[in-house]
């Protein structure tokens, strides 16, 4: 189409004979872009650290103690309990869930805090194996452990690990063997390391009260419904069959996680008005410009330029300058991300990320919208009058 | 007698103010033919601009008729003045005349660029046009890097450069010296001449005058004197 080609050659002559401005104006959008794409990113590595084991496990449904509300620190449960879900209809598989909190000793008396979390091989809630081996027997003091130990400590599949935990009022060590390794196992913004549940029984922090306590303590149970689509019925049945428990699904466990919800909520709300800062930046620049341009615009209409000529070359000229901006951000915050450390929780994942990018190409012609009105509607006249 | 490409008939401009209504424009009419140059001579407040506004379709008429070509511009929708200003008109404002962001031959070429009639030859004949109007070594400069009267020149060229019927321009030797605007307005001229365009200068230096074919004078919207005679032109011109 003729016009659109004409506004094209107007709008780019504009940007490049003054590049410098228009330049300006594209690092202002890449440095938005650039705090976008990390607040995106900070959010999906946050969420991710919060749920990522509970997000993995084999399983669709979990069971929590009646009224702990769907949260596991605050969820107690029992041998008999386990058995009792075993045995309800649709169950195909029940794994206990045990988690506490522990430190591998480092060398240099430095520490890595983790998630000590206590499985049954072979169950619903033991992790998948990345190398190595599951634990031998029910007793051995083996241990799987999530990659991220090994990212961030020298320890190796095959090593002995020491780990502290404090019993009563003492400090208690125990070593335990790393015989096999998982892959993206964070449990409560922890990696995590799985041991059998009597070993984390006897391994774990306790209170003086839980002393000479031997049956190994669960928070959940984590059941696989032999089919998977008929989830909400094994529900019902779990409520139904079995006294003093709630019932979630996973999605459900996740936003119960305590903070989570908040937590996306906030980075969400942070990236909303970083874009919102972004469309008025944009929008008084380009306001600001058309302004200026008052003249220039009424002399174009003068000698004969249509409006959708005029129209279509400032929204031309608002992506392009957008464009620019966040190829720029998109690159500077690549080249950022290379330089974190693995501590920081961010995450680039291609859906949040093309979602960011989606709304920063959108911010620059939302926040031009007004300006582009405004230079359609000045009139010719002023060609004259101003002059 | 060539063809008459501009006809004015009976033109009334009345402007609503607090202090009353004023006729700008007053009764006016005439017309322009085929390669005639007239000039638009006046007091300030005469309504010099207001009647070059109508001529450009910018400015709806109270009452009154505008033909360019044959065509009534009442009848015109906006669409229609849009492609009349672009196909039949060439103007030169008194400043802010050039685009900006563009050079002396992009801003002419850009006439020819509205009239999908942008090409070789084109930009070849663009040119030849700033050459002719003294700016053949000024082609790639952009205007902030042009004095007033260069900016002038490329305007005027913009005026001519797409064949237009009529040719519009106000006060165009305002910011040139006497020795350019002379020059400046006898190359006009010339070019009106050579093209058979129909030329309306607005100007306020009756020495300018003496190029024209005739001499339009305008007294509170009134059209109140017509100079057609070659010797009572060269007088007006003189001062005398
Ligand atoms: N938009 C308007 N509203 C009200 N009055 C107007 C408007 N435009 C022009 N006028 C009035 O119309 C009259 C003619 O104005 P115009 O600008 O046409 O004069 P001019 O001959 O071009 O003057 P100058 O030589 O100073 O440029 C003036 O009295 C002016 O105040
Ligand atoms: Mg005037």
């Amino acid at each position: 189409m003729y016009s659109l080609s004409l506004a094209t050659y107007l709008a780019l002559k504009e940007v490049w004979r003054n590049r410098g401005r228009f330049f300006l104006v594209s690092l202002v959008i890449a440095l938005i872009t650039l705090l976008v794409l990390f607040i995106a990113a900070l959010g999906e590595g946050l969420g991710t650290n919060n749920r990522e084991y509970i997000s993995k496990v084999d399983g669709q449904l979990v069971v929590f103690l009646e009224k702990a509300d769907y949260i596991i620190s605050a969820s107690r449960l029992n041998q008999t309990t386990l058995r009792a879900v075993r045995r309800v209809q649709g169950v195909e598989a029940a794994g206990p869930l045990s988690a506490a909190n522990t430190a591998i000793l480092l060398p240099e008396q430095k520490v890595l805090k983790v998630s000590l979390l206590g499985v049954e091989a072979g169950r619903p809630g033991a992790p998948q194996l990345q190398a190595g081996r599951t634990f031998l027997s029910a007793t051995a003091r083996e241990a799987i452990v999530d990659q991220r130990v090994l990212d961030r400590s020298d320890i190796q599949l095959g090593d002995t690990i020491t780990i502290r935990s404090t019993q009563g009022t003492d400090d208690q060590f125990y070593d335990l063997k790393v015989v096999g390794t998982t892959s993206g196992q964070a449990f409560f913004f922890q990696p995590s390391i799985f041991v059998a549940p009597s070993v984390w029984e006897q391994v774990r922090p306790k209170s003086e009260a839980e002393l000479n306590n031997t049956t190994p303590a669960i928070n959940i149970i984590i059941v696989r419904a032999s089919d998977p689509a008929q989830a909400a019925q094994v529900q019902e049945n779990l409520l139904a069959s079995v006294n003093n428990i709630e019932v979630a699904d996973i999605p459900t466990t996740i936003n119960n996680i305590p903070g989570y919800s908040a937590q996306q909520g906030t980075v969400q709300t942070q990236g909303f008005f970083t874009l919102l800062i972004g469309v008025l930046v944009i929008g008084g620049f380009f306001q600001i410009q058309i302004l200026q341009k008052v003249p220039q615009i009424g002399v174009l209409k003068a000698i004969g330029a249509s409006n959708p000529v005029v129209g279509a070359s400032a929204i031309i000229q608002i992506s392009v300058v957008t464009a620019i901006g966040v190829a720029i951000g998109g690159l500077l915050t690549y080249l950022f991300s290379l330089g974190f450390p693995p501590t920081v929780p961010l995450a680039f994942d291609g859906k949040s990320s093309a979602f960011a990018i989606a709304a920063l190409l959108a911010i620059g012609p939302l926040g031009g919208l007004v300006s582009v009105f405004y230079a359609v509607r000045i009139e010719p006249l002023k060609a004259l009058r101003l002059s | 007698m060539s063809a008459i490409a501009l006809e004015v008939r009976d033109v009334i401009k009345t402007f609503e103010t607090d202090t009353g209504s004023i006729n700008a424009v007053d009764q006016v009419s005439f017309s322009v033919s085929h390669g005639e140059f007239v000039a638009l001579v006046g007091p300030s407040g005469s309504g010099k601009t207001t009647m070059l506004s109508i001529l450009a379709a910018l400015l709806t008429p109270t009452s009154g008729q505008v033909l360019i070509d044959g065509q009534d511009l009442a009848r015109m929708g906006e669409a229609q003045r849009v492609a009349l200003r672009r196909e039949k008109i060439g103007f030169t404002f008194q400043s802010n005349n050039l685009i900006p962001f563009l050079s002396a031959l992009e801003n002419v070429e850009f006439m020819l660029r509205l009239n999908q009639r942008f090409d070789k030859s084109g930009k070849l004949r663009a040119a030849e046009l700033l050459s002719r109007l003294g700016l053949g070594e000024r082609l790639n400069n952009l205007p902030n890097q042009m004095s007033g009267g260069q900016q002038q020149r490329v305007a005027i060229a913009r005026a001519l450069i797409h064949s237009p019927t009529l040719v519009l321009a106000d006060e165009p030797t305002a910011s040139l010296d006497t020795e350019r605007a002379f020059q400046v307005v006898q190359t006009f001229a010339a070019l009106i001449h050579e093209n058979q365009r129909a030329g309306i200068m607005v100007t306020h230096d009756l020495r300018m005058v003496q190029y024209t074919d005739r001499v339009l004078q305008m007294r509170d919207g009134k059209l109140v004197k017509i100079y057609s005679d070659k010797q009572e032109i060269l007088a007006l011109a003189k001062g005398e």
